[in-house]
């Protein structure tokens, strides 16, 4: 019987470690790749190279072009995330009553649970040519729509982790406020807001990964043109769309065009891997300030 | 600053911020009616039923609708025990050791990781070092490993609830541990687990790019009929038509969303069922 015990024990804990295995196969698939990626490119021409053209007869490898659209559309989609998420969950959790809040915030996660190839279908066929009707010189492709549906996306994310954090912050804290005669607006903004900051914060870098890794809204919405440019009317490829785009071509394995999926996926992973860091790191800290 | 400025000042806040959540919940109904403006006309028993097909209009989503069904039934067989038992050990023995510790810290930084790098991972290591091919079930191991974390959160949530009373009881009885979780705990959890489990699923089955990237085909004429066969899914049929410049493929994208999005309501609204009916079993 203890030996039973004992078998099912080890069991239990090798499935426990397919998790860490996932962890380790991510890492190792992506290293070998791009190790044999850098064999032929050199990796300074990879981080720093201004043109991004693998698939031409002369091809370049330089991804700041794909680092560049992937910071325009998601700074874009943080423009919108942040400060809307931010003063929903300010209205969640200081000034609505507890029966809209029920009801509101549900509904304000459909937002999360809908596919993103969806999002992509709206962001091409509905948002850019409504933004279309006001601007101009947008293009069918741009950074601009993907960009505002991805913080929508988004948003439900930002405003559910910031309202966490307001709501753990002690009512002792508002009570004071509220005794010397500040409003409610006041004491969200100089009281609450400042008490939640490090949630807060970890809710926004957590969001700002999100934005880096998301794929399908980009990859349907914002064109496969890799630029170096800041202007969001324009045509953008991101690393993720770059991914899909190679992924759906027939890319034979061992070609260097092959592992060039996987060198942008190692810079992917470290960087959403860097942000979540930094997100745990800072969610533990408030975690610790008032429990 | 005077109190009539400061309580002005206060409402204007209050009428801003609920402003920015109308524009949030108006700009969900705008994507539910667009879509269902777009897609309503093209759906059809023919639709469901038909094949992909170069003219848009008698074009189907058989193929890919029972591809999706396929993989994300595969999935569950894969990632309920494995995940299950992750939850169990990390729950109910594994508690407290440094190991456990760093294998939950492992779990919280995987459900971050975006999912295309998973696809990378299910191209590197199933489809290619495995030699699966770009089959169901190299798709299927792929969005089982996407889904474990949740499953496995889900899992330790249900396993928490049951009460401390159950497991003394049955070890009162002379029950091992094994046998206590086993015949006690995990009957009792079953219904919170189940649910943690379908909402993992309904992520997995909007997923598009993570089997795009792992290699599944984006024109497939055929429904799988084994877990080898090639397959596509809702999602990447619908990526495909929305790519194509065609209006009537638009169409065909939107109504394809239709169906995704009643496959997800019917997901969401049967764990929202079992939750009820679990919440009542342990109160009651």
């Amino acid at each position: 019987m203890r030996r039973f015990e004992f078998v099912i024990e080890r069991g239990l804990f090798l499935c426990a470690l397919v998790s860490v295995g996932t962890t380790v196969g991510i890492i190792a698939v992506l290293a070998v790749e791009t190790a044999a990626f850098l064999r032929e490119v050199p990796i300074v021409e990879f981080l720093f190279g201004t043109e991004w053209t693998p698939l031409f007869s002369t091809p370049r490898f330089g991804v700041l072009p794909l680092v560049a659209g992937t910071v325009l559309v998601s700074l874009i989609a943080m423009l919108v995330a942040l400060p809307m998420g931010l003063l929903s969950a300010i209205y969640l959790s200081e000034y609505a009553h507890s029966r809209v809040r029920r009801v509101v915030k549900p509904v304000l996660e459909l937002l999360a649970g809908i596919p993103t190839v969806v999002y992509g279908y709206f962001a091409l066929l509905f948002v850019t040519p409504l933004l279309q009707e006001f601007i101009p010189g947008l293009t069918a492709f741009n950074a601009l729509s993907p960009g505002i549906v991805m913080g929508i996306m988004i948003l439900p994310l930002v405003s559910s982790l910031s309202e966490d954090a307001m709501r753990a912050v002690p009512n002792g804290l508002r009570e004071g406020s509220y005794a010397l005669g500040a409003t409610r607006m006041q004491t969200s903004l100089r009281v609450v807001v400042p008490a939640a900051f490090s949630g807060i914060t970890a809710a926004f870098i957590l969001a700002v990964s999100r934005a880096v890794g998301e794929t399908m809204i980009v990859a349907i919405a914002a064109g496969q043109q890799p630029s170096l440019t800041w202007n969001p009317l324009v045509q953008v490829e991101t690393m993720t769309a770059y991914i899909v785009q190679v992924s759906l071509g027939d890319t034979p394995q061992g070609t260097l065009e092959y592992r060039t999926i996987f060198a942008v996926g190692m810079l992917l992973f470290l960087s959403t891997f860097g942000l979540n860091l930094v997100s745990a790191w800072l969610r533990a800290r408030y975690r610790e300030e008032y429990s | 600053m005077n109190i009539s400025v400061r309580r002005w000042l206060d409402i204007a806040f209050q009428i801003v911020a609920l402003l920015v959540l109308v524009i949030a919940l108006a700009s969900l109904a705008a994507l539910l009616v667009d879509v269902f403006r777009d897609g309503i006309a093209r759906l059809s028993w023919d639709f469901l039923t038909g094949y992909p097909s170069r003219r848009a209009t008698q074009a189907g989503i058989f193929h890919a609708l029972s591809g999706s069904v396929f993989v994300i039934l595969l999935t569950a067989v894969l990632a309920l025990p494995v995940g299950v038992a992750a939850a169990i050990y990390l729950e109910e023995y594994g508690r407290r050791n440094f190991l456990a510790r760093a294998i939950e810290l492992n779990i919280t930084n995987l459900a971050a990781v975006p999912s295309i790098i998973y696809g990378l991972l299910g191209l590197g290591v199933f489809v290619r070092l495995m030699a699966m091919g770009r089959s169901v079930m190299a798709g299927a191991a792929t969005l089982a490993l996407l889904a474990l974390p949740v499953v496995i959160l889900s899992t330790r949530e249900a396993l928490r609830a049951v009460p401390g009373s159950i497991r003394e009881g049955s070890y009162a009885l002379g029950a091992t541990k094994w046998q206590t979780i086993w015949h006690q705990v995990l009957p009792v959890a079953a219904p919170g687990i189940l649910t943690g489990l379908i909402l993992s699923l309904s992520r997995a089955i909007g997923e598009t790019a993570p089997l795009i990237t792992m290699g599944a085909l984006t024109y497939v004429s055929f429904a799988p009929d084994s877990v080898w066969s090639s397959f596509t899914v809702l999602p990447i049929q619908i990526f495909n038509w929305v790519s194509r410049p065609q209006r009537d493929f638009h169409a065909n994208a939107a109504a394809g969303i239709l169906v995704l999005m009643v496959l997800l309501l019917a997901m969401n609204g049967l764990a929202i069922w079992l939750r009820d009916r679990y919440q009542k079993k342990v109160t009651g």
